[in-house]
């Protein structure tokens, strides 16, 4: 399996559309830092935002807040809902499903490989954005969403543990991209049916104005890490999002490793 | 089931597989046996059921219906030891075009584990692939890329090698290459079940036959008895055409006997043709050549593959 899972990453790392994704989030920071020292303001509206001015940590939790918004999930589709379904579409799948490998070990391989993509992904993010906002203002203080301060030290830590607790709903998106990939055997209906089902999560919580069932929508959960910028800390989010990101990956993971151990390979 | 059950099971043992797509039928009750060191040609039209057959055989996609057994196993509940020592593709190969042919031949390798990366080496050679291994599979020619699916297949070590339409899109060269590569193969002892839908190509390659039409065998067997039946033509250059006339005359059994320029051709069975050169010898009669005639045995594919479905899906015995 594991043999299985290093030429899922090869193949990963051989194909274009994974750069786009990586190069936008190694570009992303940048640009917006240059946006914000152009215009002179800063996003306000964001949680920790005022705090662009004075701290450079604070760039990298901007920018996961407007990762969560866009890209991260664009990012997440393209390769998610992609793994299987172009394979199918071009005929290898049949390839190497004549190989010496359970169709289990394929898939585990293929979601394994797809995760570890997502960790890179944020990885980039984290370190370009921390680069970027380090430069231009400095390992300083931050106050946090309580007005409380917080060292450079600990900000650092709760940002690293932010990106963390970011990439749990986002592998809940990665695998329904998955499962759309299994069941639809076609690379763009995955990708645009998994960014639906995340822009109809947003919708939903913005709807749903009922707070018991909006708090366990997936999209909810990308929010999850404010909590770590409390004082004190509010873990409820957090535990809310570990469990229910936790659901919203292991369900479509089970339907598709169920449709893709019986399905017929035609393709 | 142990390794000495393994090599005494056939290679190859289908009963009764069946598989619909909706209301369409695309195998109906197919029968397979292939036998050790059988080169098996898998004969039908496009559209047949050959690729879906050869998909069930390869545990690719499960029948409604029957069972398929390679060497004993189940590729439907034994996957993927019931592919040990079974090898091939259906329809083109395909590849990750953004690796190199060697890139590719190492992934697959891989995912067979054992000593198949020690072999990418030798199969490249046998191919003839070495000089261009190195390229990106996306530049590569059909021809290359029918000739890296066998590589592939090799890197198993198989003992049955299971092609799909191998000269498929290929030019009278890759054609010439394919099929000398698959002779070779099957010099060295290896099964071979090669799906075609051109008689010529399995009649210079196969030993037995298996004819499909619309999803159902309508032959099994041996491709000469085939041409062998009642309805064979014959041509015969004798050393004395008068003469010849005269002792075919006089042969019980033949049918149609006309004469063409210093050819005789008439309609006979296998066993009549041999009284009938034996009479010719007493009579002193040389035999330049006796031909069957091949337009007979594609009147007869044609008829078993393009008749109207009552006439003609009894199996025809062997």
């Amino acid at each position: 399996m594991l043999t299985a899972y290093r030429w899922e990453l090869r193949k990963l790392v051989s194909q274009r559309r994974i750069y786009l994704g990586i190069g936008g989030a190694a570009a992303a920071p940048i640009l917006l830092t240059i946006v914000l020292a152009v215009q002179k303001g800063g996003p306000y509206d964001e949680p920790l935002g005022p705090n662009m001015h004075t701290s450079g940590i604070a760039l990298a939790l901007v920018v996961l807040g407007l990762a969560a918004r866009f890209g991260a999930q664009l990012a997440t589709a393209l390769v998610a809902g992609d793994i299987v379904a172009s394979e199918d579409a071009d005929g290898t799948l049949k390839m190497i499903l004549t190989r010496s490998l359970k169709r289990s070990q394929i898939l585990t391989a293929k979601t394994l490989a797809t995760f570890t993509y997502l960790l890179v992904l944020l990885l980039v993010l984290l370190a370009a954005s921390l680069s970027a906002g380090l430069a231009r203002r400095g390992f300083n203080p931050l106050v946090d969403l309580s007005q409380g301060r917080i060292s450079p030290v600990r900000a650092l830590e709760l940002s690293i543990a932010a990106f963390a607790i970011f990439a749990l709903p986002l592998a809940g998106i990665a695998a329904f991209g998955i499962l759309l990939s299994v069941l639809t055997r076609n690379s763009a209906a995955a990708i645009v049916g998994t960014l639906l089902y995340q822009l109809l999560m947003e919708g939903a919580s913005s709807v749903v104005h009922v707070p018991v069932l909006g708090h366990y929508l997936l999209a909810s959960q990308f929010d999850a890490w404010h909590g770590l910028f409390q004082t004190p800390i509010d873990w409820t989010p957090v535990i809310r999002a570990s469990w229910d990101s936790a659901l919203f990956t292991i369900v479509p993971l089970l339907a598709a490793f169920a449709i893709f151990l019986r399905r017929d390979v035609t393709g | 089931m142990s390794g000495r059950d393994r090599v005494t099971e056939v290679p190859v043992r289908a009963r009764g597989l069946l598989k619909r797509y909706g209301p369409i039928v695309a195998v109906d009750d197919v029968d397979l046996t292939v036998g050790e060191g059988d080169i098996y040609g898998f004969l039908g039209p496009n559209g047949a059921g050959k690729t879906t057959a050869m998909r069930m055989l390869l545990g690719l996609v499960r029948p409604d219906a029957g069972s398929a057994r390679l060497f004993g196993r189940d590729p439907q509940h034994e996957l993927p030891a019931a592919l040990d020592g079974v090898a091939g593709f259906v329809e083109t190969p395909t590849f990750y075009p953004y690796l190199s042919g060697r890139k590719n031949l190492e992934l697959f390798a891989a995912f067979d584990g054992g000593d198949a990366p020690s072999r990418i080496e030798q199969v490249l050679e046998i191919v003839e692939l070495r000089e261009r291994a190195r390229d990106k599979v996306g530049g590569y020619s059909q021809g290359m890329r029918q000739r890296l699916g066998i590589a592939v297949s090799l890197l198993r070590n198989p003992r049955l090698l299971i092609v799909d339409e191998p000269t498929n899109g290929l030019d009278p060269a890759g054609i010439r290459d394919i099929r000398e590569l698959l002779k070779r193969l099957a010099e060295q002892g290896m099964t071979v079940v090669l799906s075609s839908h051109l008689l010529a190509e399995v009649q210079e390659l196969c030993t037995r036959v298996a004819i499909i039409r619309s999803g159902s065998i309508v032959y099994e067997g041996r491709l000469d008895r085939l041409a062998a039946n009642p309805e064979t033509s014959y041509r015969l250059r004798p050393s004395d055409a008068a003469q010849a006339w005269n002792v075919c005359n006089q042969q019980s059994g033949l049918r149609n006997l006309r004469r063409v320029g210093d050819e005789l051709v008439f309609i006979a069975a296998e066993r009549t043709v041999v009284e009938l050169s034996r009479a010719l010898v007493a009579a002193g009669v040389g035999i330049a050549a006796l031909i069957p005639d091949s337009t007979a045995l594609e009147r007869t594919f044609f008829e078993l593959t393009e008749g109207s479905p009552g006439q003609t899906t009894e199996r025809v015995p062997e």
